[in-house]
């Protein structure tokens, strides 16, 4: 009899829908169906009983190509690359569970390296922003339950969440907000006319790289000059900026979701500064909260896992062991790379043989590099050792944070049929790092 | 606009891209859904370059060659967008304004037409750009 798992945490978006139902047979290795997901969702479940799976790790050979090797034999080469190493770096884990994470934090503290993840190329620059300017949010349910006025800047959840709108924002029917989209305004504000732009009751076309100017006008609107903005603000104009700050200031509670429109142009981290800024305005004459779209479903995990360990989110330069420093531009992975820092790579959980720009890839490329990830990617395909592990949400089960920072407990449902979790790999690593540092010492 | 021919790029991400990145990134549908820009009509015609043809993109850090599309998310003339992914990486700056953020969004780049030239496979350009590609050039 096919096993029926329901209430299935989907390991793609920053939306970590948790209501998905599968389907898989009695031996537990075939997914059979996937129901409540979007189609890059259903593309992971099926994947994860794909025969062409990676089981054993992979290593290099000189002429290029690849040879298996046991579990062991990879860990033992992990550990020795990594006690010889002055200062290895670790990124990834966009998707990995909060398990793994912590695993991860005592791998880099034994061996002394840097450990970073996927936000240093994403929401990085909201971190900063946070830290500088508060983070005035809210759950998702709360949106869910009373927002009228949603706003998308610099996000397209049509294509990066599919799910956000239905499940969370426009379209569902919650306590204070009974009537749904009816009720609702969708204010979207975009370089480009987006598919979230097309269901949007307004689109304000910013120009590209100038989201800071647009909020500096909103910021005059509230504090009562208006009259005197010019005619012309970052493209828009002067009646659409009234309107749309009238619309944001007589809603009963407001949400703005920003993305990588922001954090990916100029001005970085002073764009979601000004953003929170402008909530504060918000505040005084209604309610208003922000919310950073974070892109996979357990990003914001290693922020608040290495925060309660090291207390810093990210760009964690742990060579000295025994304290933690953060200072992103020095001890972030892109820029590390680029001043070819780093003498050894661990790539898990992420792509960056794909996601890095190409000259970060190359000079990372100089030294021994080692992706830990389920799939065949970039970064496995130019690795030295690849090692494959189970996929969180499939083969394994997990704590992750959503978006809005709320914990979600993730399910297994296939049989992991040998393959090692994150965590467990890691520990082993670990442990090896630790006994070949007290034989050193 | 600085010279005729420089656009700025953004690069983002698509639901056809997040699809087929899971199905796997060596896939004909990763190809597929990540070797094109999309342009404004306006600058194509301006640049003599044919819907779906390929053309040469060059930014300060590389050049990779894309097929040019006019898109259903439409941009504004003088701004192109390449989908998140190995293509557009090839052209993306590293600089960061010391956030660690590199400039995935906002920066110029010149669109040539190119339609002799052929378009490379995910794996050719990443192995390629490390010496590891073994197979044809």
């Amino acid at each position: 009899m096919p096993k029926v798992y329901e209430n299935v945490g989907c390991p793609y978006c920053g939306c970590s829908c948790d209501d998905v139902r599968v389907t898989v047979s009695d031996d537990g290795k075939k997914v059979l169906e996937v129901e409540n997901v979007c189609a890059i969702g259903t593309e992971i479940f099926k994947h994860g009983s794909s025969e062409h799976r990676i089981r054993l790790p992979r290593l290099r050979q000189p002429d290029g190509s690849t040879k298996d090797i046991s579990y062991e034999e990879a860990i033992e080469w992990t550990a020795q690359r990594l006690y010889k190493a002055k200062k290895p770096l670790m990124y990834g884990f966009g998707s990995t569970n909060c398990e793994g994470q912590a695993a991860a934090a005592r791998v880099m503290e034994s061996a002394g390296g840097c450990l970073d993840n996927c936000a240093t190329i994403c929401h990085g620059p909201s971190f900063l922003a946070i830290f500088d300017n508060g983070y005035p949010t809210c759950t998702l349910g709360e949106v869910k339950n009373r927002a009228d006025v949603i706003v998308y800047w610099g996000s397209n959840p049509a294509h990066a969440h599919p799910r956000h709108m239905s499940r969370y924002s426009i379209f569902p029917r919650g306590f204070f907000t009974g009537k749904g989209q009816k009720k609702r305004t969708v204010i979207v504000i975009d370089p480009r006319y987006t598919d979230t732009a097309n269901v949007a009751d307004i689109h304000v076309r910013v120009k590209q790289g100038h989201d800071y100017e647009l909020f500096d006008a909103f910021r005059m609107v509230m504090h009562g000059h208006g009259d005197d903005l010019p005619d012309v603000v970052a493209d828009v104009p002067k009646e659409q900026i009234l309107q749309v700050a009238e619309i944001m200031s007589k809603a009963r509670f407001g949400t703005v979701f920003y993305g990588m429109g922001l954090t990916h142009s100029d001005g970085r981290n002073h764009n979601i500064d000004i953003a929170i800024s402008l909530m504060r305005d918000m505040n005084k004459v209604t309610k208003w909260t922000i919310m950073a779209m974070r892109g996979h479903y357990n990003i914001a995990g290693p922020g608040v896992v290495w925060s309660w360990t090291f207390g810093f989110p990210y760009c964690l330069d742990l060579t000295k062991k025994n304290y933690a420093h953060m200072n992103p531009g020095e001890t972030s992975s892109v820029d590390m790379a680029m001043r070819d820092e780093v003498d050894m790579f661990i790539n898990i959980g992420t792509d960056a043989g794909a996601h890095f720009p190409i000259p970060a890839v190359q000079h990372l490329k100089k030294h021994p590099w080692v992706t830990i990830d389920p799939s065949v990617c970039m970064a496995s395909e130019i690795a030295d050792l690849h090692i494959p592990v189970c996929i969180c949400g499939v083969d394994t089960g997990g704590i992750v944070y959503r978006m809005d920072n709320v914990p979600i407990q993730f399910r297994q449902v296939l049989d992991p049929q040998g393959l090692l979790t994150d965590e467990e790999l890691l520990n082993k690593i670990a442990d090896r790092v630790d006994e070949l540092n007290a034989k050193g010492a | 606009m600085a010279e005729n021919n420089t656009l700025n790029m953004i690069t983002q991400r698509a639901f056809e891209e997040g699809v087929a990145m899971e199905i796997g990134k060596t896939s004909p549908e990763y190809f597929d859904a990540c070797n094109i820009i999309e342009m404004n009509e306006q600058d194509m015609k301006r640049l003599g370059i044919l819907k779906n043809t390929n053309v040469r993109v060059t930014s300060e850090s590389g050049q990779v060659i894309v097929k040019a599309v006019v898109g259903r998310q439409t941009v504004y003339p003088g701004l192109c967008h390449i989908r998140q992914g190995v293509w557009a990486n090839q052209v993306v700056p590293p600089r960061t304004q010391s956030t660690g953020t590199p400039q995935y969004s906002g920066f110029p780049v010149t669109v040539e037409p190119a339609p002799e030239e052929k378009l490379k496979t995910a794996l050719h350009l990443v192995q390629g750009a490390v010496g590891m590609w073994k197979g044809e050039e």
